[in-house]
């Protein structure tokens, strides 16, 4: 067995989906973490500082690349699988089976993840490109360190103020939990975990994985839009 | 449940051979007890067909008590109808009702391609099974049953596994006719016990290899395989089988 097949064959390929999959459910823990900083109440100050730590930082830089690559690796190879995989029955049935025997939403991971893709493409447009290449407002805190931060808090704000914009992330966080309820699980299933003590538990993290963390996503643009922070 | 008897429309998709597009035609069936299996049911209408001169409908069948693993219709949309944990041979006719219209297609795949009618070529799944789907160990004169110790669970999840008809209805159900449920079953039966052993690494992946091959496409463990099952093979050994594919591909010697 050459050593491209553990990686390109059919059980290969979930193999990348699902290490892929848990290095960005790894990614999903920060990010969730780092933007709750906006409920501290202190017009910013704390997530702007956390956000200065992750732009200035040179590991959190590289891991950044990484990032990147995880996410286009597991875009490509997951639309590659929706598309070799349909070409497996060329003629269908008259009656679809449907949701008799599984969830519409364990069907529909192409179609969630499209749309997960489409909605980063406008969120790196609106927050990523400004605070890494483009000039961004900056605003110096008094408290011990009097460097200046980007002041990525007003640019939340700023960009939360117009309703679309809000309903556009409530629509991606909405897909994000049901990507991550088939998901979650699934990727841990790919890699390899079949003792049954762990899969009901990473069945129950996953549940609530895929509701707490999208939920948080989704409450941030819509505590701005509705000035609560 | 008390014995009637019902008249059915059944719409059933009509090929004449590989090449042939097909198309479906409806028949009128009466008299149709509720005690019937569904193949008796065609047993009926195929012989009014040979008495009216016409062809009567292939499909395959066999031992017809559920253990063979040739019957393989696709009724009202779902391998072997709708009851779980069933063979087409073994639904019967109380589970419809008079009136009813049932469509009845062959199983869909690129790998198992239509024979004629309801007949679908699955060879493919024999040659997965001579990919290594065995145990080649020389055993010698016939040992003592219990002269290997097996922990109860383990021969009891083995047998589960073991339990597998290969009648394809995992494949026919996948949305990527994927056939990982039937090559996780063949590859957990054996990997389980002590025999199998010796070959699980080669036998892994020269299955997956082969299982490529043949056209199936990738699991994205959606679990219509398992609801379908007539055997009602669980959707854990495919995950088994990606731990027996991992460990193979991160420690074979070659």
């Amino acid at each position: 067995m050459k050593w491209s097949e553990l990686f390109t064959s059919s059980v290969g390929k979930k193999f990348v989906m699902g290490l892929t999959g848990v290095f960005l459910i790894g990614f999903l823990v920060v990010h969730v973490g780092i933007n709750a900083c906006i409920w501290a109440m202190d017009d910013g100050q704390m997530f702007n500082r956390a956000a200065h730590f992750m732009g200035a930082t040179v590991v959190i830089r590289i891991l950044e690349v990484g990032l990147f690559a995880g996410i286009f690796l597991h875009f490509i190879q997951g639309l590659m699988l929706e598309f070799q995989n349909r070409k497996k029955r060329a003629i269908g049935y008259q009656i679809p089976m449907a949701n008799r025997g599984s969830k519409w939403y364990s069907r529909s991971m192409g179609l969630l993840g499209t749309i997960i893709l489409i909605f980063l493409i406008i969120h790196w447009k609106q927050f990523w490109i400004p605070s890494r290449f483009t000039e961004l407002p900056d605003v110096t805190y008094d408290n011990g360190n009097p460097a200046p931060v980007h002041d990525l808090f007003g640019l939340m704000k700023e960009t939360f103020s117009h309703g679309w914009v809000v309903i556009v992330y409530v629509i991606a966080c909405i897909s994000l939990a049901y990507h991550l309820l088939h998901g979650f699980q699934s990727a841990f299933r790919s890699l390899g975990v079949y003792n049954s003590r762990y899969l009901v538990l990473i069945n129950g993290v996953g549940i609530g994985f895929s509701i707490i963390v999208p939920l948080a996503f989704a409450m941030m643009p819509v505590s701005m839009y509705f000035n609560w922070v | 449940m008390e014995h009637y008897t019902m008249n059915l429309t059944l719409k059933v998709w009509r090929q004449k051979n590989k090449k042939d597009n097909g198309h479906f035609e409806t028949y009128s069936v009466s008299g149709i007890s509720s005690e019937m299996s569904f193949l008796e049911m065609f047993d009926v209408l195929n012989e009014r067909l040979v008495v009216e001169g016409k062809e009567p409908i292939a499909f395959d069948h066999d031992c017809r008590e559920g253990i063979c693993g040739m019957c393989s219709m696709y009724i009202n949309g779902r391998p072997h109808g709708p009851w779980e944990g069933t063979t087409t041979c073994q639904l019967h006719m109380r589970a419809f009702k008079d009136g009813d219209t049932i469509v009845v297609e062959p199983w869909r795949a690129n790998a198992f391609p239509v024979v004629k009618d309801l007949v679908v070529d699955r060879s493919a799944f024999d040659r997965i099974i001579q990919a290594g789907g065995f145990i080649s160990v020389n055993t010698g004169n016939a040992v003592d049953a219990n002269a290997i110790p097996i922990e109860k669970d383990k021969a009891d999840t083995a047998f589960a596994a073991a339990a597998c008809i290969g009648c394809g209805a995992c494949v026919a159900a996948c949305k990527n006719s994927s056939a990982l449920l039937f090559v996780s079953a063949k590859v957990s039966h054996l990997a389980l016990l002590p025999q199998g052993d010796p070959e699980r690494k080669a036998r892994v992946v020269d299955m997956i290899a082969q299982m490529d091959k043949e056209g199936f496409g990738s699991c994205t463990s959606t679990g219509a395989c398992e609801a379908v099952c007539p055997k009602e093979i669980s959707i854990t050994n495919i995950a088994r089988l990606n731990a027996e594919y991992a460990r193979a591909g991160l420690t074979t010697d070659k």
